[in-house]
């Protein structure tokens, strides 16, 4: 991985409807993509992941904001900018009626791709995306899986510096999830991917950097390790034969709550500076409550996920009383 | 890049029955009335031989084909530009276009030139008809060319209009039935012209057919033609900006 910066996104903000008074889709939103890194873009549905796509790939105009795709202003110079972006919508952009080859062939001389090399890119994005079978059919008649690795051959045929993938993965089957994913790991070798999902497991196993959006506005932004770390709480769970008591886990120093969940199961919650495991070991073996099993809790990145969308929802939602926009 | 984008459009449409159907459907027609002005001219040749300044095969022949013709392909053009831009919005293949490295200039002159190079093959299948004659007689060429240079300007006007149309919405279906209403007011409105009321000389003007109806006559007058490349380049200006307005919307 490098340092360079192939795609900048400065204050991004856009607006549907009248300027004022309503809520941007999007709202000052900044951050970059370096070579070599896959950025998952998370958000609930209506979050604003697809508009900051569009806006990147040039189908929309920001309101305000500026972005650059390896160096170049996508607004100064729209042309040159969107040569270095390879880019698959929600619905693959794909003209039915076409063959894969005819159509591969169509996008090459779209992304101005000299005439010399066409016949070489297209093979090579074929491949990639697990193609060449199918070279001959229409593309009507392919599955969806298919359809969808012929919209991301689309997306790579001029090896841009950025793919922008949206929802990659939507209406596949487990294996060709896997598949995709497989190839999205493999194009972040040359390429910088930003690929939205509200599929969190996606995320876990594709990308380097999660960024999670909702009502337009960022609200995490961190690296995969980073949030492990998040996930990580401040819980235990304790199995014993015999029935613990829980008053007497609750003297322990630090523990702030326990839970009786099962039989012999119980959450001990803690607090996160002081880990009392070791204090509820020996108590588990003083009291012969014969210990069998006792773990950390982990969220789930779900977890994670409800809890940022849902605390900003209730904070800060803006009121806006019904029929003002109009 | 306009090219590209041309041969793309017109290769899609060679894809669909539609372009074939339509083809065969307006050659049919044409050369149906080709054979009644043909049976015409036959029934009045013996009363044309007596006159002194009679008018030739081509005027009584060719150029009512060529009449005809435009009424035909008013009703077919709205059913070939419907899908130019609509179609593309709704299956969201316009995005391709978009994020591609295209301005919105090069994606409307490569839809109206698809279009349009369609609509001169069908063109071309019609204007051939007269020259058969030359098997029977002489046809005046100069005619036929000043007659063809009209219905290719009026087919260029039908074109742009429709593509504009057709920018303006995501129903194929609605961008027809709009563009056949609006062709159909164009054509017609020198109807109000000629009952002359006031006004009637701008409607005149306005009229698509008014600046048709000379060039079959064999008069070439620049303001005809600067009338519809006028016509034809302000619907293109539209269809860009309106294009561009996607990016802008609501």
């Amino acid at each position: 991985m490098t340092d360079d910066i192939l795609i900048k996104v400065e204050q991004l903000t856009r607006y549907y409807g009248a300027q004022s008074g309503l809520q941007p889709a999007v709202d000052n939103i900044s951050f970059e993509v370096r070579r070599g890194e896959v950025l998952g873009f998370l958000g609930p549905n209506g979050a604003g992941k697809s508009t900051t796509m569009r806006i990147i790939t040039g189908n929309l105009a920001p309101s305000h904001g500026r972005i650059t795709i390896n160096g170049i202003d996508i607004l100064d110079n729209p042309k040159k900018a969107k040569a270095g972006i390879g880019f698959l919508p929600e619905l693959p952009p794909l003209y039915r009626e076409l063959t894969v080859d005819e159509y591969l062939q169509f996008c090459a001389r779209l992304n101005r791709i000299p005439r010399d090399k066409q016949a070489n890119a297209i093979g090579s994005a074929r491949e990639r995306c697990g193609l060449s079978n199918v070279g001959k059919r229409l593309i009507a008649n392919i599955s969806k899986g298919y359809q969808q690795r012929v919209g991301i051959a689309q997306a790579i045929i001029h090896s841009p510096a950025v793919v922008v993938l949206d929802e990659p993965t939507v209406g596949l089957d487990p294996i060709q999830i896997r598949e995709i994913r497989h190839l999205i790991r493999e194009l972040s070798n040359e390429h910088s991917v930003i690929l939205s999902t509200h599929i969190l497991p996606e995320v876990q196993a594709t990308c380097d950097r999660v960024q999670i959006i909702n009502q337009g506005r960022l609200v995490l932004s961190d690296s995969i390790e980073g949030l492990i770390q998040h996930m990580q709480t401040s819980s235990l769970r304790l199995r014993t034969k015999n029935r613990a008591n829980n008053d007497l886990l609750l003297a322990i120093e630090g523990v702030v709550a326990v839970d009786t969940i099962d039989e012999d199961y119980v959450q001990i919650k803690h607090k996160p500076e002081i880990n009392p495991a070791a204090a509820i070991a020996r108590m588990t073996v003083e009291q012969n409550w014969d210990l069998l099993e006792m773990t950390p809790e982990r969220r789930s990145l779900e977890e994670i996920f409800v809890d940022i969308t849902t605390a900003e929802q209730t904070t800060d939602e803006p009121v806006e009383p019904p029929g003002v926009a109009a | 890049m306009v090219f590209t984008l041309a041969a793309r459009e017109l290769r899609s449409m060679f894809l669909s029955p539609m372009a074939w159907v339509i083809l065969a459907v307006v050659s049919g027609l044409c050369a149906y009335f080709f054979l009644l002005y043909i049976d015409l001219y036959l029934q009045l040749q013996p009363r044309l031989a007596g006159l002194s300044n009679a008018p030739g095969v081509t005027n009584v022949i060719v150029m009512p084909l060529f009449s005809t013709t435009a009424t035909v392909l008013l009703l077919v053009t709205p059913l070939l530009t419907m899908r130019l831009i609509s179609e593309e919005r709704r299956s969201q293949t316009l995005s391709l276009l978009m994020s591609a490295p295209v301005s919105m200039t090069e994606i409307i002159l490569g839809k109206f030139l698809g279009v349009f190079t369609f609509v001169l093959l069908m063109l071309a299948l019609v204007a051939v008809m007269p020259l058969s004659l030359w098997a029977g007689g002489e046809i005046d060429m100069g005619l036929w060319a000043s007659g063809l240079l009209g219905l290719v300007l009026l087919l260029a006007s039908f074109c742009s209009i429709g593509l504009y149309i057709s920018t303006l919405t995501t129903q194929p279906t609605v961008a027809a039935v709009t563009t056949f209403g609006i062709l159909l007011l164009l054509w017609v409105l020198n109807l109000a012209g000629s009952t002359g009321n006031e006004g009637g000389g701008v409607l005149n003007y306005l009229s698509l057919l008014s600046h048709y109806q000379p060039l079959l006559k064999g008069i070439f007058s620049s303001t005809d033609v600067v009338y519809y490349l006028l016509l034809i380049f302000s619907c293109l200006a539209l269809s860009v900006r309106r294009l561009d307005a996607d990016r802008l919307q609501h």
